[in-house]
């Protein structure tokens, strides 16, 4: 797993370092400084645009660079764009998601890994399997049945269904985590008379702190950003998270590109931040089950 | 009670009435096995695992019962046969979205990997600079593909900053209504999809490229082999791993691919840039045809289950 992978790299890394390397060719940085400029543009594009004004855009066209500063845009979005409520929803089917998601699967992932339960491995990737289907294939039983148990359009019908499909891969990585935890810590626990509920609250919750932080930035990211499953279970506006109450303002909104684009990147700037603060996290979580 | 619970298995052992009189043999030794695990335990495991089957597994089961009847979701479901299917095959619409959907696996998988797997190994060694390429590439991949999509409608817009940009540069016959031409709508989301996907594929591939051995390399270098017949012969070999990786979840991926194209075209115009995931959808949600979509999300998983086996094998060796 590469959460463990990670940590043993440091050992090597410096080694590697120390060896002088030829002096790079130029390059690299003639072909990279452009590509990495084209690669961000859309990013500053987008910036553009929402800070100019309405009257701006139609005069000189959306391509036009800003000559002057307005949030016009912003203001619309959050006012009239109920983008204020719809970022609530979106924080709190996250938390509530993401805080489900990692409680259950770290449960069963101690269960799975220290544990002698028989046919743990096809439980594990069953697991695992569930989390690879194609969402489409669940979407009209699970609305069918979000239906029936009168959850249908209720925030926390969401936060369950996205609880749902993420527990298999949750569960696996941490698994891969918590099995390669060092026998002895177990046994002097054991031998101090600490159960299996003691044993997981004291100091494999403690011990898995990095790979939960991997998986809470990646599950963060996965939860605020879907689109699809809130489309699935929510009706009414008011409690559309913001990617759906996006998509839903490019009909009130269509041609003021400044709301728009505002709107773009206040539902980007959350997941932008947790980027930011967890990137080593969160590239490893990414690269779970990738190494050899 | 983990301390209690293998000398209360020893004592059970010996004394219960129910011992089997012949030696223990391997019904016995699993149920000794099964006793060693405290109740707790079997508490953490049986509320995830029942709760990802309610949520998951049963719904898919049902996807497939329903994909054989025709139901509104109103009146009770109606059973069809295959009809569904049948109709599919002949459906215009859904043959379009079969097509689009290879296009977008041959397209969106191809363009990222090769562009995902040029920068990793340009940017694989640390130097000035490197980092701040690395996290360009990177940072679509924060923003959600239902932003992206919006983003690229900006750039998109008939007088928006790609046209524009042509237009500076003196190729104002290049320049389209990007989203609104039936000829160019899926490549112009196509585009869009590969713009967050490669940073992605970027980091997979440098992860691959860290645990490459750098002695063989360098060996082959002493030889005379020059960088081209290196990255062949000793770098590719060494990634086979990641490539599968990579080849399964970027086929998985498409398949799924739903909220970019809903934010930019919905699968216009005249259903040009249809998906199978957006064509069920509509199906679905729009039409009200449940049975319907429920056959076309039967299709989506058999074209998936393939790829998902080859990624389950992967893991599982990575288990061992």
């Amino acid at each position: 797993m590469t959460t463990t992978t990670t940590s043993s790299r440091p050992a090597r890394a410096p080694q590697v370092r120390r060896r002088r390397r030829p002096a790079r060719s130029p390059w690299l940085h003639v072909a990279m400084v452009p590509l990495s400029l084209l690669w961000i543009s859309p990013i500053v594009f987008v910036g553009f645009v929402s800070i100019r004004s309405f009257d701006d855009i139609a005069a000189r066209g959306i391509g036009a660079l800003p000559t002057s500063i307005s949030f016009e845009g912003f203001i619309t979005a959050f006012e009239g764009g109920g983008l204020w409520r719809a970022l609530g929803n979106s924080i709190a089917v996250t938390a509530g998601g993401v805080f489900l998601s990692l409680a259950l699967s770290a449960v069963a992932a101690y269960a799975l890994s220290r544990f002698e339960i028989p046919l743990r491995k096809t439980i594990l990737l069953t697991m695992l399997a569930g989390n690879l289907l194609p969402p489409q294939i669940l979407l009209v039983p699970v609305s069918a049945i979000t239906d029936s148990l009168g959850i249908y359009d209720t925030l926390f019908a969401l936060t369950i269904v996205q609880v749902g499909f993420g527990i298999g891969f949750y569960t696996f990585v941490l698994y891969g985590f918590m099995r390669n935890l060092p026998d002895e810590v177990f046994e002097a626990a054991r031998i101090d008379g600490a159960g299996a509920g003691k044993i997981f609250w004291a100091i494999v919750l403690p011990l898995s702190r990095p790979s939960m932080a991997a998986l809470g930035a990646l599950s963060t990211t996965w939860i605020f950003n879907d689109l699809i499953w809130a489309m699935t279970v929510l009706r009414t506006e008011d409690k559309f998270p913001i990617t759906a109450q996006l998509l839903n303002m490019m009909g009130g909104f269509g041609s003021s590109w400044n709301v728009i684009a505002a709107g773009a990147l206040v539902a980007a700037i959350p997941t932008a931040v947790v980027f930011f603060i967890f990137q080593k996290q969160f590239v490893s979580g990414l690269l779970v089950g990738t190494d050899k | 009670m983990a301390v209690e619970a293998p000398s209360r298995t020893e004592e059970t052992r010996t004394a219960s009435p129910q011992a089997p009189q012949r030696a223990p043999g391997f019904g016995a030794r699993v149920l000794s096995r099964l006793r060693r695990v405290p109740m707790l335990i079997w508490l953490f495991l049986l509320v995830p695992v029942v709760f990802e089957v309610f949520w998951v597994f049963w719904p898919a089961l049902n996807s497939f019962s329903l994909s054989v009847t025709r139901w509104d979701g109103i009146t009770p479901a109606e059973p069809v046969g295959l009809q569904n299917f049948v109709d599919l095959w002949d459906d215009p619409i859904f043959r379009t979205a079969l097509e689009n959907n290879i296009i977008w696996i041959i397209g969106f998988g191809g363009l990222s990997v090769v562009i995902g797997l040029a920068l990793a190994v340009a940017l694989n060694k640390p130097g000035p600079m490197v980092g701040l390429y690395r996290s360009a590439i990177f940072l679509p991949m924060v923003v959600s593909l239902a932003v992206t999509g919006l983003f690229w409608r900006v750039m998109y817009a008939p007088d928006g900053p790609m046209n524009a940009s042509l237009g500076l540069v003196g190729l104002e016959s290049l320049q389209r209504q990007w989203l609104a031409d039936p000829d160019l709508a899926l490549y112009a989301v196509l585009i869009a999809a590969v713009w967050r996907q490669v940073g992605y594929i970027m980091v997979l591939y440098l992860a691959g490229l860290k645990s490459c051995d750098e002695s063989l390399e360098e060996a082959a270098a002493v030889d005379g082999a020059n960088a081209w017949t290196r990255f062949w012969r000793i770098v590719m070999p060494q990634l086979k791993g990641v490539h599968t990786v990579v080849f399964a979840v970027t086929v998985i991926d498409s398949l799924r691919t739903f909220d970019i194209v809903w934010a930019m075209t919905r699968g216009g115009p005249y259903n040009e840039t249809q998906l199978l995931s957006t064509y069920m959808f509509q199906q679905a949600f729009t039409t009200g045809n449940l049975g319907y979509a429920s056959a076309i999300s039967v299709v989506i998983f058999a074209l998936a289950i393939g790829f998902i086996i080859t990624y389950l094998v992967r893991q599982s060796r990575n288990e061992d």
